[in-house]
């Protein structure tokens, strides 16, 4: 069972209070956290990976047990305290603009 | 007595002013979406209750929503489980999503446009800048969009088919102004439903005589000079908004970058009609909602300093159909307001419908929340 905190935005446009709790098959990486997520909440679509290519947006981060991994490949598998829910995966709105 | 029903869009969420006909006393709610930019609401003139929003994020792009009982309820569409599956179970669409077409019975040639240094760009969907609903069925609504094309939706917003014809009119020289290369105006006329105009920022109008699969530059008249290699190109003159009254089919009013004009051909050719405008740069234009000749506009002081003309914010009018204006200066807010940001918008959207009647004269104030009415 995999963890994910969302930014405020998502989580209103995803009508969830709190953070999002994931079953996951198979490896935990952030594209089998996203693909599930979406599943899930499909609203969330295009809203932290491009529809159709599925890069992340560019002012959207990963942090994952304090570790920025948001240019790591997207299918490699995150630490074993997030992969196990010990840990959260923390999807997090850049600070950008002023 | 009849209501208002204001739809207001801000760079911080949205709100629905309502009023009684006398309009002195307004009810506000909202903000809805808070903290999202709010580029464009529109209700549906078959069904006021049906309203649509573009909700746009530089973090997390482009929403649409919907609301189907007058803006208390709001849901993107297509994004319940069975909106997304096909009968295979396999996923069949997705809402918010604004694909450019690129088939070959349709999205062909054209693949790239102009960009600033001259060199080809691919289209980049960035957002949604306009929602029109369909005059006649709630379900059908068209999306202008940056980089500049038109979609069409047919099952409420949950998915969406690019009206590609358009991108085919000399496309490859539309370049982006400051502002993004953006389709900001969409027109319908129940009398000729299958004309449709729009506008484009740094492209130029256009018209459709055919529901939007082909089209043509409308832009014969108007003149760019020293914004354009060929100051009368046919493409590339920056239209701010385009305005027309649902009662004159052929009769256009548009705010250039700089210039006021008027089509009286369904946009075959313009004349000005800028007059004794203290400016004639600026953004949006309207028709009053039951008077057809009679036009409002907000003149800026130029390109680069974008301000009313001595600092005081004021709406003009002309009752003659341009050339005679006059500033509508009652009730003003704040004359020395110098700092206000326009929408690229016509000052009100009329929003009909059966409770509703047309609005008018909108203007949104930068840093102040007040609004004002003529």
């Amino acid at each position: 069972m995999a963890r994910v905190i969302l930014p405020q935005h998502l989580r209103t446009l995803a009508r969830v209070n709190g953070e999002v709790t994931l079953s996951i098959a198979g490896p935990v990486t952030v594209d089998s956290v996203l693909d599930t997520l979406e599943g899930q909440y499909p609203m969330l679509r295009g809203t932290i990976r491009d529809h159709t290519t599925k890069r992340r947006r560019p002012f959207i981060r990963f942090f994952a047990c304090e570790q920025d991994v948001s240019h790591e490949p997207t299918d490699t598998p995150l630490p074993t305290a997030v992969a196990s829910g010990a840990e959260p995966l923390l999807i997090v709105g850049a600070m950008a603009g002023g | 007595m009849s209501t208002i029903r204001l739809l207001v869009g801000t760079k911080k969420g949205a709100f629905i002013l309502t009023s009684d006909g006398r309009r002195k006393q307004w009810t506000v709610d909202g903000p809805h979406f808070g903290g999202w930019e709010i580029y464009h609401l529109k209700g549906s003139p078959a069904d006021p209750d049906r309203i649509y929003a573009s909700q746009t994020s530089s973090w997390f792009g482009q929403v649409i929503q919907r609301s189907d009982d007058g803006g208390r309820t709001w849901n993107p569409p297509g994004t319940k489980p069975e909106d997304l599956m096909g009968p295979d179970g396999m996923p069949k669409g997705e809402s918010n999503m604004f694909l450019y077409d690129t088939s070959e019975k349709t999205g062909q040639p054209l693949t790239t446009h102009q960009h600033y240094d001259g060199t080809q760009r691919p289209w980049e969907f960035k957002r949604v800048w306009h929602l029109e609903p369909s005059l006649t069925d709630p379900d059908t609504v068209y999306a202008g969009v940056e980089d500049a094309a038109i979609f069409k939706s047919t099952d409420g917003g949950k998915t969406w088919k690019e009206l590609a014809g358009l991108r085919s009119a000399k496309g490859q020289l539309w370049q982006p102004g400051a502002g993004g290369m953006c389709l900001h105006t969409i027109l319908l006329n129940t009398g000729q439903p299958d004309r449709m105009f729009v506008a484009i920022s740094a492209a130029g109008s256009f018209r459709s005589d055919d529901a939007g699969q082909t089209w043509r530059p409308t832009n014969k008249g108007l003149t760019s000079k020293y914004e354009l290699p060929d100051p009368d190109a046919d493409v590339g003159h920056c239209v701010h908004c385009i305005a027309m009254h649902p009662s004159r089919q052929n009769t256009l009013f548009m705010q250039k970058h700089w210039d006021v004009l008027r089509s009286d051909n369904g946009g075959e050719s313009w004349q000005e009609i800028s007059g004794d405008l203290p400016s004639d740069f600026g953004f949006p234009i309207a028709v009053h909602a039951h008077e057809p000749n009679t036009i409002y506009v907000v003149p800026i002081k130029s390109d680069s300093e974008h301000y009313p003309p001595e600092g005081k914010l004021r709406v003009y009018r002309s009752k003659v159909g341009g050339n005679e204006w006059e500033a509508l200066t009652k009730g003003r807010a704040d004359e020395r307001l110098a700092s206000t940001r326009l929408l690229r918008e016509h000052p009100a959207r009329c929003d009909g419908g059966r409770s509703t009647r047309p609005l008018r004269h909108l203007l949104r104030y930068h840093r102040r929340a007040g609004l004002w009415f003529c």
